[in-house]
Protein backbone atom coordinates (compact mmCIF):
# COMPACT_ATOMS: atom_id res chain seq x y z
CA UNK A 1 0.00 0.00 0.00
CA UNK A 2 1.33 3.64 -0.88
CA UNK A 3 -1.28 5.93 -0.13
CA UNK A 4 1.39 8.50 1.66
CA UNK A 5 1.63 11.95 0.16
CA UNK A 6 4.76 12.54 1.23
CA UNK A 7 7.64 9.76 2.33
CA UNK A 8 11.25 10.54 3.83
CA UNK A 9 13.62 8.00 4.04
CA UNK A 10 16.50 7.85 6.04
CA UNK A 11 17.21 11.59 4.45
CA UNK A 12 20.79 12.67 5.21
CA UNK A 13 21.46 16.83 4.71
CA UNK A 14 24.14 18.74 5.67
CA UNK A 15 25.07 22.08 5.09
CA UNK A 16 28.22 23.11 3.92
CA UNK A 17 31.35 22.69 4.82
CA UNK A 18 29.94 20.15 7.40
CA UNK A 19 27.21 21.24 9.46
CA UNK A 20 25.00 18.42 9.91
CA UNK A 21 21.00 18.85 10.46
CA UNK A 22 19.29 16.31 8.71
CA UNK A 23 20.79 12.23 9.83
CA UNK A 24 18.73 9.92 8.81
CA UNK A 25 15.15 11.51 9.28
CA UNK A 26 12.35 9.39 8.33
CA UNK A 27 8.73 10.71 7.71
CA UNK A 28 5.61 9.75 6.36
CA UNK A 29 2.60 12.56 5.51
CA UNK A 30 -0.95 10.77 4.42
CA UNK A 31 -3.82 12.23 2.86
CA UNK A 32 -5.77 14.33 6.32
CA UNK A 33 -2.38 13.59 8.29
CA UNK A 34 -1.78 16.67 10.23
CA UNK A 35 1.67 16.19 12.06
CA UNK A 36 3.30 18.64 13.98
CA UNK A 37 7.09 19.23 14.22
CA UNK A 38 8.71 20.75 17.04
CA UNK A 39 12.59 21.43 17.77
CA UNK A 40 14.99 23.19 19.44
CA UNK A 41 15.94 26.29 16.84
CA UNK A 42 18.58 24.97 14.18
CA UNK A 43 17.54 21.87 14.93
CA UNK A 44 17.04 21.55 10.76
CA UNK A 45 13.04 21.71 10.83
CA UNK A 46 12.96 24.00 8.17
CA UNK A 47 15.44 22.27 6.04
CA UNK A 48 13.21 19.27 6.19
CA UNK A 49 10.57 21.43 4.85
CA UNK A 50 13.05 22.41 2.12
CA UNK A 51 13.80 19.07 0.79
CA UNK A 52 9.83 17.98 0.70
CA UNK A 53 9.85 20.84 -2.61
CA UNK A 54 13.42 20.24 -3.42
CA UNK A 55 14.73 24.14 -2.88
CA UNK A 56 17.86 21.57 -1.09
CA UNK A 57 18.63 17.74 -2.40
CA UNK A 58 19.60 14.94 0.48
CA UNK A 59 22.86 14.07 -0.02
CA UNK A 60 21.40 10.87 0.70
CA UNK A 61 17.99 9.08 1.49
CA UNK A 62 14.67 8.94 -1.04
CA UNK A 63 12.15 11.45 -0.95
CA UNK A 64 9.02 10.40 -2.22
CA UNK A 65 5.93 12.93 -2.91
CA UNK A 66 2.37 11.97 -4.66
CA UNK A 67 3.97 8.18 -4.80
CA UNK A 68 7.06 8.85 -6.81
CA UNK A 69 10.11 9.37 -6.18
CA UNK A 70 11.48 12.74 -6.67
CA UNK A 71 14.90 13.80 -7.65
CA UNK A 72 15.83 16.74 -9.96
CA UNK A 73 14.90 19.84 -10.74
CA UNK A 74 12.21 18.96 -13.27
CA UNK A 75 10.51 16.18 -10.87
CA UNK A 76 10.22 18.71 -8.11
CA UNK A 77 8.41 21.44 -10.66
CA UNK A 78 5.36 19.24 -10.36
CA UNK A 79 5.62 18.81 -7.01
CA UNK A 80 5.68 22.70 -6.06
CA UNK A 81 2.01 22.77 -7.94
CA UNK A 82 0.85 20.26 -5.33
CA UNK A 83 2.39 21.24 -2.67
CA UNK A 84 2.10 24.96 -0.97
CA UNK A 85 5.06 25.86 1.64
CA UNK A 86 4.33 28.39 3.97
CA UNK A 87 7.88 30.77 4.36
CA UNK A 88 8.79 31.98 8.02
CA UNK A 89 9.22 34.97 6.64
CA UNK A 90 5.74 36.44 4.82
CA UNK A 91 8.13 39.68 3.43
CA UNK A 92 10.49 36.82 1.97
CA UNK A 93 6.56 35.31 -0.16
CA UNK A 94 5.09 38.40 -1.24
CA UNK A 95 7.02 40.15 -3.48
CA UNK A 96 4.29 41.77 -6.01
CA UNK A 97 3.70 45.36 -5.26
CA UNK A 98 -0.25 44.40 -4.81
CA UNK A 99 -1.84 41.48 -3.09
CA UNK A 100 -3.91 40.87 -6.11
CA UNK A 101 -0.76 40.15 -8.59
CA UNK A 102 0.66 38.32 -5.57
CA UNK A 103 -2.10 35.61 -5.05
CA UNK A 104 -2.55 35.40 -8.60
CA UNK A 105 1.16 34.90 -9.51
CA UNK A 106 1.38 31.06 -8.42
CA UNK A 107 -2.65 30.20 -10.81
CA UNK A 108 -0.60 31.88 -14.06
CA UNK A 109 2.40 30.24 -13.06
CA UNK A 110 0.40 26.73 -13.37
CA UNK A 111 -0.81 28.18 -16.98
CA UNK A 112 -4.22 29.62 -16.06
CA UNK A 113 -5.33 32.35 -17.59
CA UNK A 114 -5.69 35.52 -16.27
CA UNK A 115 -9.36 35.57 -15.85
CA UNK A 116 -9.51 32.33 -14.17
CA UNK A 117 -6.62 34.02 -11.96
CA UNK A 118 -8.64 36.66 -11.11
CA UNK A 119 -11.70 34.59 -10.13
CA UNK A 120 -9.39 32.37 -7.92
CA UNK A 121 -7.58 35.36 -6.47
CA UNK A 122 -11.22 36.81 -5.31
CA UNK A 123 -11.90 33.54 -3.66
CA UNK A 124 -9.45 32.87 -1.73
CA UNK A 125 -9.19 36.65 -0.42
CA UNK A 126 -12.87 35.91 0.39
CA UNK A 127 -12.51 32.64 2.26
CA UNK A 128 -9.73 34.14 4.19
CA UNK A 129 -11.42 36.97 5.09
CA UNK A 130 -9.42 39.71 3.05
CA UNK A 131 -12.16 40.80 0.66
CA UNK A 132 -11.30 44.42 -0.40
CA UNK A 133 -7.51 43.70 -0.52
CA UNK A 134 -6.76 42.93 -3.77
CA UNK A 135 -5.49 46.65 -4.49
CA UNK A 136 -3.35 46.93 -1.18
CA UNK A 137 0.59 47.56 -1.51
CA UNK A 138 1.92 44.42 0.04
CA UNK A 139 4.67 46.29 1.85
CA UNK A 140 1.88 48.53 3.72
CA UNK A 141 0.26 45.48 5.40
CA UNK A 142 0.50 44.62 9.03
CA UNK A 143 2.19 41.51 9.88
CA UNK A 144 -0.76 39.72 10.49
CA UNK A 145 -2.46 40.25 7.00
CA UNK A 146 0.93 40.18 5.49
CA UNK A 147 0.96 36.34 6.91
CA UNK A 148 -2.62 35.81 5.82
CA UNK A 149 -2.01 37.24 2.24
CA UNK A 150 0.93 34.66 2.06
CA UNK A 151 -1.55 32.18 3.06
CA UNK A 152 -3.91 33.04 0.50
CA UNK A 153 -1.01 33.15 -2.19
CA UNK A 154 0.11 29.60 -1.28
CA UNK A 155 -3.49 28.31 -1.14
CA UNK A 156 -4.22 29.87 -4.35
CA UNK A 157 -2.56 27.60 -6.65
CA UNK A 158 -4.84 24.39 -4.60
CA UNK A 159 -2.17 22.33 -2.92
CA UNK A 160 -2.97 19.26 -2.00
CA UNK A 161 -0.48 19.44 1.02
CA UNK A 162 0.26 21.98 3.38
CA UNK A 163 3.70 22.88 4.60
CA UNK A 164 3.65 25.38 7.23
CA UNK A 165 6.77 26.87 8.50
CA UNK A 166 5.72 28.94 12.16
CA UNK A 167 2.52 30.36 10.53
CA UNK A 168 1.86 31.80 14.34
CA UNK A 169 5.38 33.20 14.61
CA UNK A 170 5.30 36.94 15.33
CA UNK A 171 1.81 37.25 15.17
CA UNK A 172 -0.03 39.05 18.26
CA UNK A 173 -3.04 37.40 20.19
CA UNK A 174 -5.57 38.23 17.71
CA UNK A 175 -3.54 37.67 14.22
CA UNK A 176 -2.74 34.05 15.71
CA UNK A 177 -6.31 33.38 16.57
CA UNK A 178 -6.82 34.17 12.73
CA UNK A 179 -4.49 32.29 11.35
CA UNK A 180 -4.99 29.31 13.64
CA UNK A 181 -8.91 29.28 12.75
CA UNK A 182 -8.24 29.91 9.09
CA UNK A 183 -5.72 26.76 9.55
CA UNK A 184 -7.84 24.42 11.45
CA UNK A 185 -10.35 24.56 9.09
CA UNK A 186 -8.35 23.59 5.93
CA UNK A 187 -9.00 19.87 4.46
CA UNK A 188 -4.89 19.63 2.66
CA UNK A 189 -2.45 17.43 5.00
CA UNK A 190 -0.55 19.20 7.07
CA UNK A 191 2.47 19.56 8.11
CA UNK A 192 3.12 22.54 10.97
CA UNK A 193 6.51 23.97 12.36
CA UNK A 194 6.11 25.48 15.34
CA UNK A 195 6.60 26.58 19.14
CA UNK A 196 3.44 27.35 19.83
CA UNK A 197 2.30 23.97 21.87
CA UNK A 198 -1.52 25.88 21.60
CA UNK A 199 -1.50 26.21 17.84
CA UNK A 200 -0.40 22.60 17.65
CA UNK A 201 -2.85 21.35 20.17
CA UNK A 202 -5.60 22.72 17.95
CA UNK A 203 -4.18 22.24 14.23
CA UNK A 204 -2.02 18.68 14.72
CA UNK A 205 -3.19 15.17 15.90
CA UNK A 206 0.23 14.18 16.80
CA UNK A 207 3.74 15.86 16.99
CA UNK A 208 7.18 14.92 16.03
CA UNK A 209 9.80 16.06 17.59
CA UNK A 210 13.05 16.63 15.20
CA UNK A 211 16.92 16.13 17.61
CA UNK A 212 20.05 15.42 16.40
CA UNK A 213 18.85 15.43 12.61
CA UNK A 214 15.76 12.48 13.31
CA UNK A 215 12.51 12.42 14.13
CA UNK A 216 10.98 11.02 17.15
CA UNK A 217 7.54 10.31 18.11
CA UNK A 218 6.20 12.12 21.32
CA UNK B 1 -10.79 48.44 2.48
CA UNK B 2 -8.89 49.82 -0.46
CA UNK B 3 -6.95 52.93 0.29
CA UNK B 4 -5.14 55.58 -1.60
CA UNK B 5 -1.61 54.41 -2.55
CA UNK B 6 0.67 55.95 -0.04
CA UNK B 7 4.34 55.78 -0.36
CA UNK B 8 6.55 55.43 2.99
CA UNK B 9 8.33 59.26 2.86
CA UNK B 10 11.50 58.13 2.47
CA UNK B 11 10.50 56.81 -1.06
CA UNK B 12 11.33 60.47 -2.03
CA UNK B 13 8.99 62.35 -3.54
CA UNK B 14 5.30 62.09 -2.43
CA UNK B 15 2.25 61.66 -4.93
CA UNK B 16 2.50 65.55 -6.08
CA UNK B 17 -1.49 66.05 -6.86
CA UNK B 18 -3.61 65.36 -3.90
CA UNK B 19 -7.11 64.93 -5.15
CA UNK B 20 -7.95 62.83 -8.21
CA UNK B 21 -6.95 64.53 -11.26
CA UNK B 22 -8.19 64.43 -14.41
CA UNK B 23 -4.75 63.67 -15.61
CA UNK B 24 -5.15 60.46 -13.05
CA UNK B 25 -7.88 58.91 -14.84
CA UNK B 26 -5.97 58.37 -17.95
CA UNK B 27 -4.46 55.34 -18.92
CA UNK B 28 -0.49 55.51 -17.87
CA UNK B 29 0.90 54.18 -20.92
CA UNK B 30 -0.86 57.03 -23.01
CA UNK B 31 0.69 59.71 -19.96
CA UNK B 32 4.18 57.53 -20.63
CA UNK B 33 4.35 58.05 -24.39
CA UNK B 34 3.35 61.58 -24.12
CA UNK B 35 6.00 62.37 -21.95
CA UNK B 36 8.47 60.62 -24.16
CA UNK B 37 6.86 62.00 -27.67
CA UNK B 38 6.91 65.73 -25.94
CA UNK B 39 10.22 65.92 -24.49
CA UNK B 40 11.94 64.70 -27.66
CA UNK B 41 10.22 67.55 -29.48
CA UNK B 42 11.33 69.86 -27.28
CA UNK B 43 14.37 68.97 -27.01
CA UNK B 44 14.92 69.10 -30.80
CA UNK B 45 13.18 72.64 -31.07
CA UNK B 46 15.85 76.46 -30.98
CA UNK B 47 13.38 78.54 -31.59
CA UNK B 48 12.39 81.03 -28.40
CA UNK B 49 8.91 81.40 -29.44
CA UNK B 50 8.26 77.63 -29.30
CA UNK B 51 9.32 77.30 -25.91
CA UNK B 52 7.87 79.86 -24.91
CA UNK B 53 4.60 78.51 -25.89
CA UNK B 54 5.41 75.41 -24.96
CA UNK B 55 6.21 76.52 -21.44
CA UNK B 56 3.01 77.97 -20.95
CA UNK B 57 0.71 75.26 -22.24
CA UNK B 58 3.01 73.05 -19.42
CA UNK B 59 1.75 75.16 -16.89
CA UNK B 60 -1.88 74.69 -18.52
CA UNK B 61 -1.17 70.85 -18.25
CA UNK B 62 0.24 71.40 -14.77
CA UNK B 63 -3.15 72.95 -13.96
CA UNK B 64 -5.15 69.89 -14.98
CA UNK B 65 -2.85 67.43 -13.30
CA UNK B 66 -4.30 69.89 -10.38
CA UNK B 67 -0.62 70.06 -8.62
CA UNK B 68 -0.02 73.17 -7.12
CA UNK B 69 1.85 75.77 -9.07
CA UNK B 70 3.31 76.71 -6.24
CA UNK B 71 4.82 73.24 -5.85
CA UNK B 72 5.50 72.66 -9.30
CA UNK B 73 7.86 76.05 -9.46
CA UNK B 74 9.40 75.22 -5.96
CA UNK B 75 10.50 72.00 -7.89
CA UNK B 76 11.66 73.77 -10.69
CA UNK B 77 14.58 75.54 -8.61
CA UNK B 78 17.16 73.10 -8.94
CA UNK B 79 16.92 72.97 -12.86
CA UNK B 80 16.92 76.68 -12.88
CA UNK B 81 20.06 77.56 -10.30
CA UNK B 82 21.63 75.06 -13.56
CA UNK B 83 19.92 77.42 -15.70
CA UNK B 84 21.29 80.54 -13.97
CA UNK B 85 24.94 79.13 -13.96
CA UNK B 86 24.70 78.95 -17.85
CA UNK B 87 23.15 82.38 -18.11
CA UNK B 88 26.48 83.37 -16.35
CA UNK B 89 28.77 81.41 -18.19
CA UNK B 90 27.69 80.87 -21.56
CA UNK B 91 27.42 84.42 -23.00
CA UNK B 92 30.94 84.43 -22.30
CA UNK B 93 32.12 81.72 -24.78
CA UNK B 94 30.74 82.32 -27.53
CA UNK B 95 30.54 85.40 -30.63
CA UNK B 96 33.73 87.59 -30.96
CA UNK B 97 32.01 90.85 -30.69
CA UNK B 98 30.37 91.29 -27.11
CA UNK B 99 26.90 93.09 -26.45
CA UNK B 100 27.78 94.72 -23.28
CA UNK B 101 30.93 94.32 -21.18
CA UNK B 102 31.25 94.56 -17.44
CA UNK B 103 34.84 95.77 -17.12
CA UNK B 104 36.64 93.62 -18.93
CA UNK B 105 34.31 90.59 -19.30
CA UNK B 106 32.70 90.85 -22.90
CA UNK B 107 28.85 89.39 -22.99
CA UNK B 108 27.47 88.33 -26.27
CA UNK B 109 24.09 88.69 -27.07
CA UNK B 110 24.09 84.91 -29.28
CA UNK B 111 25.20 83.39 -25.80
CA UNK B 112 22.43 85.26 -23.56
CA UNK B 113 20.31 83.94 -26.05
CA UNK B 114 21.41 80.65 -25.95
CA UNK B 115 21.35 80.21 -22.29
CA UNK B 116 17.67 81.49 -22.33
CA UNK B 117 16.48 78.70 -24.88
CA UNK B 118 18.22 76.13 -22.97
CA UNK B 119 16.65 77.49 -19.49
CA UNK B 120 13.34 77.77 -21.05
CA UNK B 121 13.57 74.58 -22.53
CA UNK B 122 14.62 72.51 -19.86
CA UNK B 123 12.21 74.42 -17.83
CA UNK B 124 9.27 73.38 -20.15
CA UNK B 125 10.10 70.05 -20.45
CA UNK B 126 10.24 69.47 -16.95
CA UNK B 127 6.71 71.08 -16.20
CA UNK B 128 5.41 68.49 -18.94
CA UNK B 129 6.78 65.56 -17.28
CA UNK B 130 5.60 66.74 -13.77
CA UNK B 131 2.18 67.25 -15.39
CA UNK B 132 2.23 64.17 -17.23
CA UNK B 133 3.77 61.44 -14.65
CA UNK B 134 4.40 63.30 -11.18
CA UNK B 135 0.68 62.33 -9.90
CA UNK B 136 1.62 58.46 -11.24
CA UNK B 137 2.39 56.34 -8.17
CA UNK B 138 6.09 53.75 -8.32
CA UNK B 139 3.85 51.01 -8.76
CA UNK B 140 1.57 52.13 -11.72
CA UNK B 141 4.24 53.17 -13.43
CA UNK B 142 6.08 50.02 -13.05
CA UNK B 143 3.31 48.21 -14.68
CA UNK B 144 2.92 51.11 -17.52
CA UNK B 145 6.39 50.91 -18.60
CA UNK B 146 6.16 46.68 -18.92
CA UNK B 147 3.15 47.20 -21.02
CA UNK B 148 4.82 50.00 -23.36
CA UNK B 149 7.10 46.58 -23.93
CA UNK B 150 9.93 48.04 -21.74
CA UNK B 151 12.19 44.95 -21.37
CA UNK B 152 10.74 42.40 -18.49
CA UNK B 153 13.84 42.55 -16.25
CA UNK B 154 14.21 46.58 -15.99
CA UNK B 155 10.52 47.03 -14.90
CA UNK B 156 10.83 44.44 -12.35
CA UNK B 157 13.98 45.75 -11.00
CA UNK B 158 12.18 48.72 -10.73
CA UNK B 159 8.94 46.99 -9.26
CA UNK B 160 11.30 44.97 -6.70
CA UNK B 161 13.05 47.70 -5.90
CA UNK B 162 9.93 49.65 -4.52
CA UNK B 163 9.05 46.31 -3.06
CA UNK B 164 11.74 45.54 -0.92
CA UNK B 165 13.57 49.11 -0.19
CA UNK B 166 10.76 49.34 3.11
CA UNK B 167 12.46 45.97 4.00
CA UNK B 168 15.83 46.98 3.87
CA UNK B 169 14.89 50.18 4.71
CA UNK B 170 13.49 48.73 8.19
CA UNK B 171 16.34 46.51 8.72
CA UNK B 172 18.89 49.54 8.52
CA UNK B 173 16.93 51.46 11.08
CA UNK B 174 17.11 48.19 13.68
CA UNK B 175 20.90 47.83 12.89
CA UNK B 176 20.89 51.65 13.33
CA UNK B 177 19.04 51.57 16.76
CA UNK B 178 20.77 48.57 18.02
CA UNK B 179 24.17 50.50 17.56
CA UNK B 180 22.73 53.68 19.30
CA UNK B 181 21.04 51.59 22.00
CA UNK B 182 25.34 50.34 22.87
CA UNK B 183 26.27 54.07 22.84
CA UNK B 184 27.80 54.45 19.43
CA UNK B 185 28.37 58.03 18.35
CA UNK B 186 29.78 58.57 14.81
CA UNK B 187 32.71 60.80 14.82
CA UNK B 188 35.43 61.41 12.22
CA UNK B 189 37.69 58.35 13.75
CA UNK B 190 38.58 54.46 12.39
CA UNK B 191 35.78 53.37 14.60
CA UNK B 192 33.42 55.06 12.85
CA UNK B 193 34.36 54.51 9.83
CA UNK B 194 34.32 50.51 10.22
CA UNK B 195 31.22 50.69 12.23
CA UNK B 196 29.56 51.53 9.25
CA UNK B 197 31.24 49.43 6.90
CA UNK B 198 29.72 46.81 8.94
CA UNK B 199 26.60 47.99 8.93
CA UNK B 200 27.01 48.67 5.17
CA UNK B 201 28.11 44.86 4.86
CA UNK B 202 25.98 43.70 6.36
CA UNK B 203 22.99 45.24 4.72
CA UNK B 204 24.22 43.45 1.55
CA UNK B 205 24.83 40.44 3.25
CA UNK B 206 21.24 40.42 4.79
CA UNK B 207 19.86 41.30 1.18
CA UNK B 208 21.61 38.78 -0.57
CA UNK B 209 20.23 36.25 2.18
CA UNK B 210 16.72 37.46 1.54
CA UNK B 211 17.40 37.51 -2.19
CA UNK B 212 17.60 33.85 -1.87
CA UNK B 213 14.75 33.15 -0.03
CA UNK B 214 12.47 35.15 -2.60
CA UNK B 215 13.75 33.18 -5.12
CA UNK B 216 12.84 30.25 -3.42
CA UNK B 217 9.48 31.46 -2.36
CA UNK B 218 9.13 32.07 -6.32
CA UNK B 219 10.16 28.42 -7.16
CA UNK B 220 7.79 27.33 -4.76
CA UNK B 221 5.01 28.88 -6.57
CA UNK B 222 5.79 27.33 -9.70
CA UNK B 223 8.17 30.31 -11.30
CA UNK B 224 10.34 29.25 -13.47
CA UNK B 225 11.58 32.19 -14.94
CA UNK B 226 9.03 34.21 -16.76
CA UNK B 227 6.32 36.36 -15.16
CA UNK B 228 3.15 37.37 -15.98
CA UNK B 229 1.14 40.17 -15.97
CA UNK B 230 -1.67 40.28 -14.30
CA UNK B 231 -2.53 43.73 -14.39
CA UNK B 232 -4.25 45.44 -17.76
CA UNK B 233 -4.70 48.93 -18.71
CA UNK B 234 -7.57 50.18 -20.31
CA UNK B 235 -7.83 52.58 -23.22
CA UNK B 236 -11.01 54.32 -22.73
CA UNK B 237 -12.45 57.40 -24.91
CA UNK B 238 -11.16 60.15 -22.61
CA UNK B 239 -7.52 58.46 -23.59
CA UNK B 240 -8.49 59.00 -27.10
CA UNK B 241 -9.21 62.71 -26.43
CA UNK B 242 -5.87 62.95 -24.06
CA UNK B 243 -4.03 61.57 -27.13
CA UNK B 244 -5.41 64.05 -29.71
CA UNK B 245 -4.62 66.91 -27.59
CA UNK B 246 -1.30 65.99 -27.73
CA UNK B 247 -0.94 65.32 -30.99
CA UNK B 248 -2.24 68.41 -31.69
CA UNK B 249 -0.02 70.29 -28.87
CA UNK B 250 3.22 68.87 -30.80
CA UNK B 251 1.84 69.17 -34.17
CA UNK B 252 1.14 73.44 -33.51
CA UNK B 253 4.38 73.28 -31.89
CA UNK B 254 6.45 71.63 -34.64
CA UNK B 255 4.49 74.02 -37.11
CA UNK B 256 5.81 76.92 -34.94
CA UNK B 257 9.16 75.73 -34.99
CA UNK B 258 9.57 75.19 -38.46
CA UNK B 259 7.92 78.15 -40.34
Amino acid sequence: MNDALVLLDEVHFAYPPNRRVLAGCSLRLARSDRIGLIGSNGSGKTTLLKSIVGLVRPTAGRVEVFGRPRMHERDFQEVRGRVGLLFQDSDDQLFCPTVAEDVAFGPLNLGQTREEAAGIVAQTLQSLGLKGYEDRITYQLSGGEKRLVALAAVLAMQPEVLLLDEPTSGLDDDATERVVNVLAGLPQAMLIVSHDRSLLQRTAANCLRLSAGRLQQI
Amino acid sequence: MATAPQQPPWLGLPPLAVRVAWMDTLDPRGRMAAAVLVSAALAAANQLLTLVIALLTAAAAVRLARMGLRTAFRRLIPVNLFGLVLLLVLPLSTAPAPWFSVGRVGYSREGLLLALVIAVKANAIVLWIMALLGSLDTVRLGHALQHLGVPGKLAHLLLFTIRYLDVLHGEYLRLRAAMKLRGFRPGVNAHTYRTYGYLVGMLLVRSADRSERIVAAMKCRGFRGRFHVFHRFAFAPRDVWFAAGIFLILVSLELLEYS
